[in-house]
């Protein structure tokens, strides 16, 4: 779905790389045991580590050293046996080493790529560049004070795994579903909770232009992005930005920049230009991190099945579209609850009432699938009534909308409301005798040609048997008689 | 390889020194004396030779993933310049 930008001059192609930095879900700090969850009283978290004491000596945390091999494997990308910490050196007021400990030359995870699926139904391979673990930085409020920034450092010292993608993405909808593929994976690992209101998954975007075929183009990097419609309008912006200046006679320069969501716009952040001379070492604190094949082989013996390869086998096992896989794919719980309704019941149907029904109706609450007043077996009860033709299609969504209402069972509702599909002829074939002895008129029409009328013996029928009359029997029955 | 006035006035601003102008001709002559006495090391072939992370044959230890620290709010900040309601409090920084 490569889009084409037109401009004054012809057409663009928009070229887009991500680096997304992901909070690693741990209990305590990447370098320092203190705690690593989110919400404490300011500087509560701290410990001489994470505030840089002299002479304090970072001690590398096993299970974020895990979890970043966990998510390298879900990348499908290769795991690097040997890595190095390195110092990344700038100063701020919320990093109290003036360096972040980072990986740089050598990061744990290489090359791979993911799937991400696409609004038109088609899917598209976007590479993975790298994933490296570094410290998070404390974090600054600004706007407590006229003349003073107000520093907690709860945050300074946590596990990030820092995912870089490959200049894969030609347009605003494939950075969304990368971004969305990627927290989906994430979240399925158990490697990092996706939150990107409270901050633990921030993007930035690199956005470029190039007339198709063409070389790269000079690229700019986009900070502040933090939610997927962000991403959308900050892509938009800026590649509009890039083509107009580069069509009035300019140049794009390679730089940083802010995404401003009130505004709406992006703008160039200055200062950071000069603080971009990083002067990256091997921390001296820090022996190279060796892992071993075991270690790796470990983890992989424990990663549960991924959003690609469960979306494939409900393809291919279930017979759904790649649409309707991607939607019951998208959380872990979600699939879990499809899979309970479709246990033996058709697939398709319990696909249906799963996206359409259910999730229509929890929308619209503005509830969660956990929160679900019908449960997974419920609803399978229902499409069961259905597939056996104990209730039709349109009485099973009234009995839908009462359990949704009172969590009943299905089967509980038809009997007690009496909804039962009426399938013995004689009780349908008397209701369509005195539909056809009550319309004269419309009888003769429809036998003197005018077809359509079919639809309304249909409709009358059922009226009067208060939707309870299989439709497949009257209307051979009509047929039948109508002749 | 020396180092010219312009990179020692570089070198002092990325590491937040101030540096007169009276100063900078001397820093840079002393920096240049330090990267010659480094550069001695050139004379030595390392071709072919793995980087040596440390002199030791030990390897990098781990720790558990356990909360075993922090919790110490007092002593975090009982160096800071200033502080309100356990925030350190710095000159505003933002842009």
């Amino acid at each position: 779905m490569a889009t084409l930008i037109k401009g004054e001059t012809g057409e663009w192609e928009v070229v887009i790389g991500m680096e997304v930095h992901a909070q690693v879900i741990a209990e305590s700090k990447l370098f320092s045991g203190a705690s690593a969850h989110f919400g404490a009283a300011p500087n509560a978290q701290v410990s001489l580590v994470d505030a840089a004491m002299p002479g304090m000596l970072p001690v590398l945390n096993e299970h974020c050293v895990e979890q970043a091999v966990r998510t390298g494997l879900g990348l499908n990308s290769k795991i690097n046996l040997v890595s190095v910490f390195e110092r990344k050196n700038y100063f701020y007021a919320d990093l109290p080493q003036g360096y972040q400990i980072s990986q740089f030359l050598h990061p744990i995870v290489g090359e791979g790529a993911i799937e991400i699926d696409l609004p038109d139904g088609s899917s598209k391979a976007i590479g993975i560049e790298r994933l490296h673990l570094e410290q998070d930085a404390g974090k600054s409020l600004h706007d407590q004070h006229p003349t003073k920034s107000f520093v907690d450092l709860n945050r300074s010292g946590c596990a990030l795994m820092e995912i870089v993608s490959k200049p894969d993405m030609r347009g605003p909808e494939e950075a969304t579903a990368y971004l969305s593929k990627l927290r989906m994976i994430l979240r399925y690992l158990g490697t990092c909770d996706g939150n990107m209101e409270e901050g633990s998954m921030r993007a930035d975007v690199n956005v470029s232009v190039r007339r198709p075929g063409d070389e790269l183009g000079t690229r700019t990097e986009t900070k502040n992005v933090n939610s997927l419609k962000a991403v959308q309008q900050a892509i938009e912006y800026e590649c509009r930005r890039q083509i107009e200046l580069i069509e009035d006679g300019g140049a794009v320069v390679q730089e940083t920049r802010l995404w401003d969501p009130v505004k709406m716009e992006t703008r160039s952040m200055r200062s950071k230009e000069e603080a971009h001379d990083y002067r990256y070492f091997p921390d001296p604190d820090l022996l190279p991190l060796e892992i071993s094949n075991d270690f790796v082989a470990q983890i992989k013996s424990t990663l549960p099945e991924l959003p690609d390869q469960k979306k494939h086998r409900f393809m291919q096992d279930y017979a759904l579209s790649l649409y309707d896989a991607s939607v019951l794919i998208a959380e872990r719980g979600r699939a879990d609850y499809f899979e309970t309704v479709a246990n033996d019941n058709d697939a398709k149907l319990a696909a249906n009432w799963v996206i359409n029904e259910l999730l229509g109706a929890l929308n619209k609450d503005g509830k969660a699938l956990k929160d679900s007043p019908i449960t997974a077996a419920q609803l399978g009860g229902l499409i069961g009534l259905i597939a056996d033709n104990t209730i039709s299609g349109k009485i099973a969504k009234d009995v839908f909308a009462e359990m949704y209402a009172s969590g009943k069972d299905a089967a509980a509702i038809v009997e007690e409301k009496g909804l039962k599909q009426v399938t013995d002829t004689g009780a349908i074939e008397a209701i369509v005798d005195e539909v056809i002895a009550e319309n004269p008129d419309n009888v003769a029409a429809y036998r003197g040609g005018k077809d359509k009328l079919f639809g309304f013996f249909v409709g009358q029928v059922m009226k009067k048997s208060q939707g309870k009359a299989n439709p497949g029997v009257v209307n051979d029955l009509l047929k039948e008689k109508l002749g | 390889m020396s180092m010219d006035e312009k990179t020692a006035r570089k070198v002092a601003s990325l590491a937040r020194l101030r540096v007169t102008d009276e100063e900078v001709a001397r820093r840079a002559a002393q920096l240049s004396n330090i990267l010659h006495f480094v550069e001695q090391l050139d004379e030595v072939d390392t071709d072919g030779v793995e980087p040596l992370p440390s002199p030791v044959n030990i390897k990098l230890r781990l720790r558990e993933d356990k909360v075993t620290d922090g919790a110490c709010v007092e002593a975090v900040l009982s160096n800071a310049p200033e502080e309100l309601e356990d925030f350190y409090v710095v000159p505003k920084v933002v842009e």
